[in-house]
């Protein structure tokens, strides 16, 4: 049997002889266009009406400040406010390394034994439902007034989905594969670093996605309770005196910052595990 | 085609061994009054198989038919050393088989293969994961690819492949250890109906170019007629043997046999076997 009974190769090819031509490159842009064109489009019409509103209701800066507004007053603040977006970062990075540091052991945990999950399990539920915000500042007086209540509560917020997701991935491997590593007599550290972890890296993305985009929400909640800087702690200041546009404008970063962030996980996902970022799987 | 075929073609079609033959056909698998007892969560006792004995030769290609839950997978499962019998032995060379061994491979249904290694890096695994990598293991795994059809797929992935094309690499994984069994659970059942037929010859072929012992399970009475030199037939509930019945037909085979009467008779006979009718 040679390849001419593979169906498969021809198939990849066949399209090739419709990529000429003008009504395919029209339809091209078209789809190009939808993409690019539709979203941002929206987003700027959005921003016009938004601006157009305010100056004709003229509605007052502390309800709703105009776009160009919020601009002004931040670029004119810039070094500090960068200053503030710098330490956030940290606070996010830190709280976002500390989760992963803490959640792949406890990943493997969950799924090493029924034992070890029942016992660790409703623990982990615990952490989560009580209220981060109330927990806070009395993470202060225990943590004390630094960097490290605030990396604390980034990192409870952050790692309970990316727990999850490990311990999803870990355990949805096909049965077949886990018989077919066996008959090879791996022992239970092959079988978990051969089989079971490769498997689970589509799902521990999905769960480092999630865990990225509550990090910086985490980060803003320890901000709120206990910080001389940072993102949280100039809206707070801001807000307190009434500087809404200023207010608006580390919105408006903060949220920059939570798409890159997610986008760079992404992207590290795509170029280390090609194969992993082509499955369509959402977890946590 | 090797003299061991030329002998197991002469063999087959009168139902009788010549003294000579006979000194030449070493045992390899030996099943005695095996019986497998699964317990469910709440206590039940499923009988999967019940009092099971079977020889397999040395280089006999012998298929497993009977009706879902006859416990086919089970003995495959058995032979492996994935599970333990609860009852009687199971011995490959007169060893009883209480793990996985090296020298059997597995074909499963689905291909299995690991969808983050190339074709090449899927059909070196056994080796890499038993740390028997040596120069020449590429060389192999390159040549039994292009044995199978799948010369110039090496550096592809499996998703880029057709599912026929993913079951002829799971095939040459199980092979790449050169193991003196192969066994192999359905490994056509996912594929579509020529796709299968053509598979079917394919593993004849290099069943031809390199005898092992092959335990076939299938649901598809004629592919068993078709490949085997002894077919056995289970019944359900529990698991056990009907008839072992030779196929008296001679190799090398081709699709042309199926139309024959001895093919034909002996089909009927293994489905009057299963359904009863």
């Amino acid at each position: 049997m040679t390849s001419k009974n593979a169906p498969s190769t021809s198939a990849i090819s066949s399209p090739a002889s419709n990529k000429s031509g003008l009504a395919y490159q029209l339809r091209r842009i078209w789809h190009v266009g939808q993409d690019v064109v539709l979203p941002v489009g929206t987003f700027i019409a959005l921003l016009l009406f938004w601006e157009f509103c305010v100056r004709v209701f003229e509605i007052p800066i502390y309800l709703l400040p105009a776009p160009s507004l919020i601009y002004a007053e931040t670029a004119a603040e810039w070094s500090i406010v960068w200053g503030h977006t710098m330490a956030t970062l940290v606070t996010v990075l830190l709280g976002f390394g500390l989760s992963i540091i803490i959640s792949l052991p406890l990943g493997f945990a969950l799924t090493s034994s029924r034992h070890v999950s029942n016992a660790i399990y409703p623990l982990l539920v615990l952490t989560q439902s009580i209220p981060k915000v109330a927990l806070a500042p009395i993470l202060v007086i225990a943590l004390g007034a630094n960097e490290l209540p605030r990396v604390a509560v980034t990192f409870l917020v952050a790692f309970f989905p990316l727990v999850i997701a490990i311990a999803t991935g870990l355990l949805s491997v096909p049965a077949d594969l886990i018989e077919l590593s066996r008959s090879y007599k791996t022992n239970r550290l092959q079988e978990l670093l051969r089989i079971r972890v490769p498997y689970a890296i589509p799902f521990i993305f999905s769960g480092l996605k999630a865990a990225i985009a509550l990090a910086v929400v985490g980060a803003v909640v320890g901000e709120f309770v206990t910080s001389d800087r940072g993102l949280g702690y100039l809206i707070q200041t801001s807000t307190a005196f009434f500087r809404m546009p200023l207010a608006f404008g580390a919105m408006v970063l903060l949220s920059i910052m939570g798409i890159v962030l997610f986008q760079i996980v992404g992207i590290a996902e795509r170029i280390l595990f090609p194969w992993s970022s082509s499955k369509q799987v959402f977890a946590g | 085609m090797n003299t061991a075929l030329k002998a197991r073609a002469s063999q087959v079609p009168g139902h009788t061994t010549t003294p000579s033959l006979e000194a030449q056909d070493v045992t390899s698998i030996n099943i005695t009054n095996a019986s497998k007892i699964f317990q469910s969560w709440d206590g039940d006792e499923i009988v999967a198989l019940e009092d099971v004995s079977l020889d397999i030769k040395e280089n006999e290609f012998v298929s497993l038919v009977g009706p879902s839950g006859c416990g086919k997978s089970t003995m495959l499962r058995l032979l492996a050393g994935l599970i333990l019998p609860t009852g009687g032995s199971v011995e490959i060379d007169g060893t009883p088989v209480n793990e996985p061994r090296k020298e059997t491979g597995i074909v499963f249904q689905k291909a299995t293969l690991l969808p983050w290694k190339t074709i090449i890096d899927n059909v070196l695994f056994p080796l890499s994961v038993m740390r028997e990598m040596k120069p020449d293991s590429e060389q192999t795994a390159h040549d039994l690819l292009s044995l199978a059809g799948l010369g110039g797929f090496e550096k592809k992935y499996p998703d880029e492949l057709s599912g026929g094309m993913q079951q002829r690499a799971a095939i040459c994984r199980a092979l790449v250890h050169d193991p003196e069994i192969l066994l192999m659970d359905e490994p056509f059942g996912a594929l579509d109906a020529l796709t299968r037929e053509e598979m079917a010859l394919e593993l004849l072929r290099i069943w031809t170019e390199r005898p092992k012992t092959i335990v076939f399970v299938t649901h598809s009475i004629p592919e068993a007629v078709l490949m085997s030199d002894r077919v056995v037939v289970m019944s359900a509930r529990p698991g056990r043997i009907l008839e072992i019945i030779d196929v008296p037909i001679e190799r090398p085979r081709t699709f042309e046999v199926e139309a024959r009467n001895d093919f034909q008779k002996c089909a009927q006979h293994i489905r009057h076997l299963i359904t009863g009718k």
